[in-house]
């Protein structure tokens, strides 16, 4: 770990102030991410912004029927929530299918959102990586990339995201609100959010130099069942090989409507409103399938490459469409 | 006492309702989750340590052109930086342990090139980030596999690498039923919990380590050897120990680094791996290539057996993996062949894991049992019970104990057996539902380990020995014979461990610490007891010892009015004639239940059962967690755990432990494991055998024959990550339709 001085501000201007007018700053949070890249130093922040006093823990209804979501509420708080367990059961299932119960007491909501990749070679500061250091190559390709993107990657990186989280609010439509170095607020829809690696991996949001997510904001509960079904080499502690949000909602013997979004298959989290169309539209999971996986292409890795995850994510969706629609 | 004659009855015969083989709590439970048991980093005996961080080698073949240390040197808190540029003179490499720093060569990824010592630690992980190295790279050699034809015979350790008997290849050729199939199983690391860590001071030239070490005697000579002292001036204290599973036989770099960098800086320094460091700067299980060959008749009875073994270490090393050694020692066979084949790589060194050979060996040889079995369509258990011998069939020799055939059976009938079905007939939801069984087998070896006791003027007892608990609960176990020998409540005995001026002990590793450390403890009660009898007037042979007293037919005495100033007495125990005259082996068997996710691939221990002997068994409670906690050493082989080479820097990808998968909590949902009654009077006095690694030994296997039955698929390359399982799945689904268009 690199020496770094460390502010506490007192409000969420101040911070985002701050944030903005040093070079090299990060907030703080939990901490579960970020000490762990520090103490590698993957990451060498010259400034570190605990925001954990901010008044940014709360949980609140909003007038349009959704769900206000405080930047610091702590992943096990918001999935035992009730209105989330409730109304929003593909976030809750997301949250608790994540990380260990001591991990996520700590982790944050806007932690989560911000969360690093889980790319081996990110991690290793002996090898090239064009995300931790532009320029510098990528040796995940041609490498063991069994954990990589099959969709939306780039010759620059083939790294994923891999928050569980991220994936059910993309499928929720949830909105993430900041708060810029001059006071300024900003709505950002999750879509808009995460971005592919492009020519640019080191750059994973749209977040603006010192803008600090405040909240995020879920819009009225989406009706129908609502799955996450997380794929991983071990029952728990992993992170997710494939997985599938969805909430189905069925009308009739007919798929109603449907929102599926995958989650270990690209540098966001992956989802086409067209496979969810075509759901509804079919009633077929394959349907739904060739449209969310289209243009899908397995890295050449040691050990036979992440192909397999492209029969994997069909796979996986046809078991929650079959659940989601079980009489 | 040497081992060269059978045990007649012993006084823990006498009592089987004693102290002995009963549940006892560790003695030293409450010490450690208080957090008053200090760990080697933690020890205090060492006033105003100072920190190393060990700087690594960034590439895995070549030299060091240049190291720039000037920044590290002006760092704050920086007291010394090391490299071999100024680092101490050293002597020779022992066993495996070797000096650090002798010159530029790069001989793998990880490779300690020098040790930054600051007044903190994270000044010196700080100031251990700037030591900027200028490499000249060389190309490596990362692949066992593309190793394989230049592989060597290694040297001869205990036993030769090769063995034959009969003619393995006109009698396979000639068998009515043939299995020829490679295994392969990755390289694995120990991931003990409490990393390898040392504290080094110095008083003239006599250095004290505080150190994590599960060996102190061999370690003490090791170390000796390599700083260039007499043995006597080196002493080692390793009082707990959070695991070592066998990354702690030897002492690793950071003890060496912490005695050369105390002694220069005059100045006790303590050392310890990180998480990440351990996997390329410690030891490791190598990966193996296995082959397996069977042949049998249309009965199942065996004729040919061959198993050969490739394994790889880094270069300059001899140590191999004698997977195959279990194998000659398993089932009959009149044609039998065994190989060992050695690669050198540039990869970190190989060393002896949780059952060196019989972990990885077994998980290749009994699925090629099952894989045989399903040939012959023969019941697992029915295969191995046709080919069961009389006798060890190359060693030629009696076993001295040998309940295969009874663990199975009863294993089967607890487990419910008979409920298995054919490969993919069991569905249960979305999952595929398997049952699998394998053997379990453990070479028992004794090592010569010596005690002494104290009985103290107050009427306790002191016991001392330079043994080791590793967390195995030795402590206990050790307290519970020198109660049950002496009468004398455990309260009243201390237990002293973990330091070589205490008597020499066999240490912790090949399950042989219980048996020799427990055996010398128990010569030297046996010494006490005869002091005693005469001291107190009575027959030795008719004394008996209860309750803090002996008796005998007209007297008995409080064994505190016998102590005088202290009564002491010491024991010791070697090796006999018996381990050759006898075949010593723990055995078992393994009974899993798995699922397997008919969507996803995804596999899931449901239950799993492991049925053992091991002669007497020391303590239920320590010996059920030895137990089973291999069994979960076994499922993380078959399921999970593999060290991935990128082959093409050398580098140990996924050096953590959130990407090398050991099982959680989740993973073991239902697990136990059960002891036949037994005694082995040719093992030791105690009659007991060793089961810290009996029950890996063929519990991977075991699952992996789950996994068969649960889908019809085999795969022979560890572990079974559900990628593999997923490409069986859709192989079988297309050639299902192929086979209805």
């Amino acid at each position: 770990m690199k020496a770094f001085s460390y502010e506490r501000p007192a409000s969420v201007a101040e911070a985002a102030r701050l944030a903005a007018e040093r070079p090299n700053a990060r907030f703080v949070a939990g901490g579960t991410n970020l000490l762990d890249l520090m103490k590698l130093q993957v990451e060498t922040p010259s400034t570190l912004i605990d925001v954990n006093r901010l008044p940014l823990a709360a949980v609140e209804n909003t007038p349009e029927g959704g769900l206000r979501v405080g930047a610091l509420v702590r992943n096990a708080d918001l999935a035992a929530h009730p209105r989330v367990r409730g109304e929003y059961g593909v976030l809750a299932k997301a949250l608790l299918a994540g990380a260990s119960g001591q991990l996520r007491n700590k982790a944050t909501t806007a932690g989560n959102l911000l969360q690093r990749t889980r790319c081996y070679y990110f991690y290793d500061t002996t090898k090239p990586c064009n995300k931790r250091e532009p320029g510098s190559g990528c040796a995940a390709i041609g490498g063991f990339n069994r954990i990589h993107a099959v969709l939306g990657a780039s010759g620059a990186c083939i790294a994923t995201n891999p928050s569980d989280m991220n994936v059910a609010m993309r499928a929720l439509d949830a909105v993430v609100e900041t708060v810029g170095p001059q006071g300024e607020a900003r709505s950002i829809p999750i879509a808009e959010f995460h971005r592919l690696p492009g020519d640019t991996p080191q750059v994973e949001t749209d977040l603006r130099p010192g803008e600090l997510i405040t909240a995020v904001r879920l819009p009225k509960p989406v009706k129908g069942v609502h799955l996450y079904r997380k794929v991983r080499d071990r029952a728990s502690y992993a992170f997710a090989v494939v997985s599938v949000a969805a909430v189905i909602d069925k009308e009739g013997d007919r798929v109603g409507s449907a929102r599926l979004a995958f989650g270990g298959l690209a540098h966001k989290p992956w989802r086409v409103e067209a496979a969810e169309a075509a759901l509804v539209a079919s009633g077929r999971a394959d349907a739904a399938a060739d449209a969310a996986l289209a243009g899908a292409t397995g890295q050449e890795g040691q050990g036979g490459g992440n192909a397999f995850k492209i029969p994997l994510a069909r796979r996986t969706l046809r078991a929650v469409v079959a659940d989601a629609t079980r009489a | 006492m040497d081992m060269s004659q059978p045990i007649g009855p012993t006084p823990l015969d006498a009592r089987p309702d004693g102290l002995v083989g009963r549940g006892v709590d560790r003695v030293e439970g409450r010490l450690k989750v208080t957090g008053a048991a200090p760990y080697a980093y933690e020890t205090r005996e060492l006033r105003n340590p100072a920190y190393g961080m060990i700087v690594e080698a960034a590439i895995a073949k070549g030299r060091i052109r240049a190291i720039d240390a000037a920044a590290a040197r002006r760092a704050p808190g920086v007291i010394y930086v090391m490299t071999h540029e100024n680092a101490p003179p050293q002597g020779k490499k022992k066993e495996q342990v070797g000096p650090v720093l002798r010159g530029p060569e790069i001989a793998h990824f990880g490779q300690p090139i020098g040790l930054v010592v600051a007044e903190t630690f994270e000044q010196a992980r700080a100031a251990a980030a700037l030591v900027a190295v200028d490499y000249e790279r060389a190309e490596g050699r990362f692949d066992l596999r593309a190793a394989m034809p230049g592989a060597i015979v290694p040297k001869q350790v205990a036993s030769p690498p090769d063995s034959s008997l009969g003619d393995f290849e006109g009698a396979f050729a000639a068998s009515a039923v043939k299995l020829d199939v490679a295994y392969t199983t990755p390289v694995q690391t120990h991931a003990m919990m409490e990393p390898h860590a040392t504290i080094a001071g110095w008083e003239g030239d006599r250095v004290t380590l505080y150190t994590s070490n599960q060996m102190l005697n061999r370690g003490q000579v090791s170390l000796a050897s390599v700083l260039d002292l007499p043995a006597e001036n080196v002493r080692l204290v390793s009082k707990y120990i959070g695991g070592g599973f066998g990354a702690k036989l030897q002492p690793q770099a950071d003890a060496v680094f912490a005695a050369l960098a105390a002694r220069v800086i005059g100045r006790p320094v303590k050392v310890a791996l990180s998480r990440q460091q351990e996997f390329h700067g410690s030891t490791r299980r190598t990966d193996t290539i296995q082959r397996v060959r069977l042949g049998s008749d249309a009965e199942g009875r065996l004729a040919a057996i061959a198993h050969e073994s490739w394994s790889d270490t880094t270069v300059g090393d001899d140590f191999y993996e004698t997977s195959a050694n279990v194998t000659r020692s398993l089932y009959a066979a009149p044609n039998r062949l065994t190989r060992h084949r050695l690669a050198h790589l540039d990869l970190p060194l190989s060393s002896a894991m949780r059952a060196p050979g019989e972990a990885v060996g077994m998980l290749a040889f009994e699925c090629a049992m099952d894989e045989l079995a399903e040939t012959l369509g023969l019941d697992p258990i029915e295969l191995r019970v046709r080919n069961e011998p009389s006798e060890d069939p190359e060693k030629k020799v009696p076993f001295s104990t040998r309940q295969l055939v009874p663990c199975m059976r009863e294993g089967a009938r607890r487990f419910g057996w008979e409920k298995r079905g054919a490969p993919g007939s069991i569905r249960d939801g979305r999952w595929l539902v398997g049952l699998g069984m394998a053997a379990a087998a453990r070479l028992n070896p004794l090592q010569p380990s010596s005690a002494s006791v104290r009985l103290e003027r107050d009427g306790t007892l002191t016991v001392r020995m330079a043994m080791t608990d590793i967390g195995t609960g030795t402590y206990t176990i050790l307290a519970q014979i020198a109660g049950e020998m002496t009468g004398l409540p455990l309260e009243r005995i201390r237990i002293e461990l973990g330091d070589t001026l205490y008597p020499k002990a066999a240490g912790s590793g090949g399950s042989w610490g219980a048996g020799s450390a427990g055996s010398a403890l128990y010569v030297a009660c046996d010494d006490l007891r005869r002091q005693l009898a005469e001291k107190a007037g009575i027959a030795p042979a008719s004394a008996s010892f209860a309750d803090g007293r002996i008796a005998g037919a007209e007297r008995s005495a409080a064994l505190a009015d016998l102590a005088g100033d202290g009564i002491e007495a010491r024991g010791e125990i070697k090796p006999g004639a018996l381990n050759k005259t006898y075949s010593q082996y723990s055995f078992g068997a393994h009974f899993a239940e798995v699922g397997v996710d008919a969507d996803t691939g995804e596999v899931r221990l449901r239950r799993m059962l492991g049925v053992f002997t091991g002669g007497r068994i020391l303590n239920a409670k320590t010996a059920r967690s030895q137990a089973i906690g291999g069994m979960i050493f076994g499922v993380g082989a078959a399921l999970t755990e593999e060290v991935v080479i990128d082959r093409r820097s050398g580098t140990f990808v996924n050096h953590d432990l959130a990407e090398y998968h050991v099982p959680v909590h989740a993973d073991i949902p239902s697990l136990d494991a059960m002891f036949l009654p037994e005694l082995d009077d040719k093992a030791n006095p105690l009659k007991s055998k060793g089961l810290g690694e009996l029950g890996i030994c063929g519990a991977g296997a075991a699952v992996a024959n789950a996994v068969h039955n649960a889908t019809g698929i085999r795969i022979r390359d560890y572990p079974l990550t559900l990628d593999k399982v997923l490409r069986g799945l859709e192989e079988r689904e297309s050639g299902a339709q192929s086979r209805r268009t």
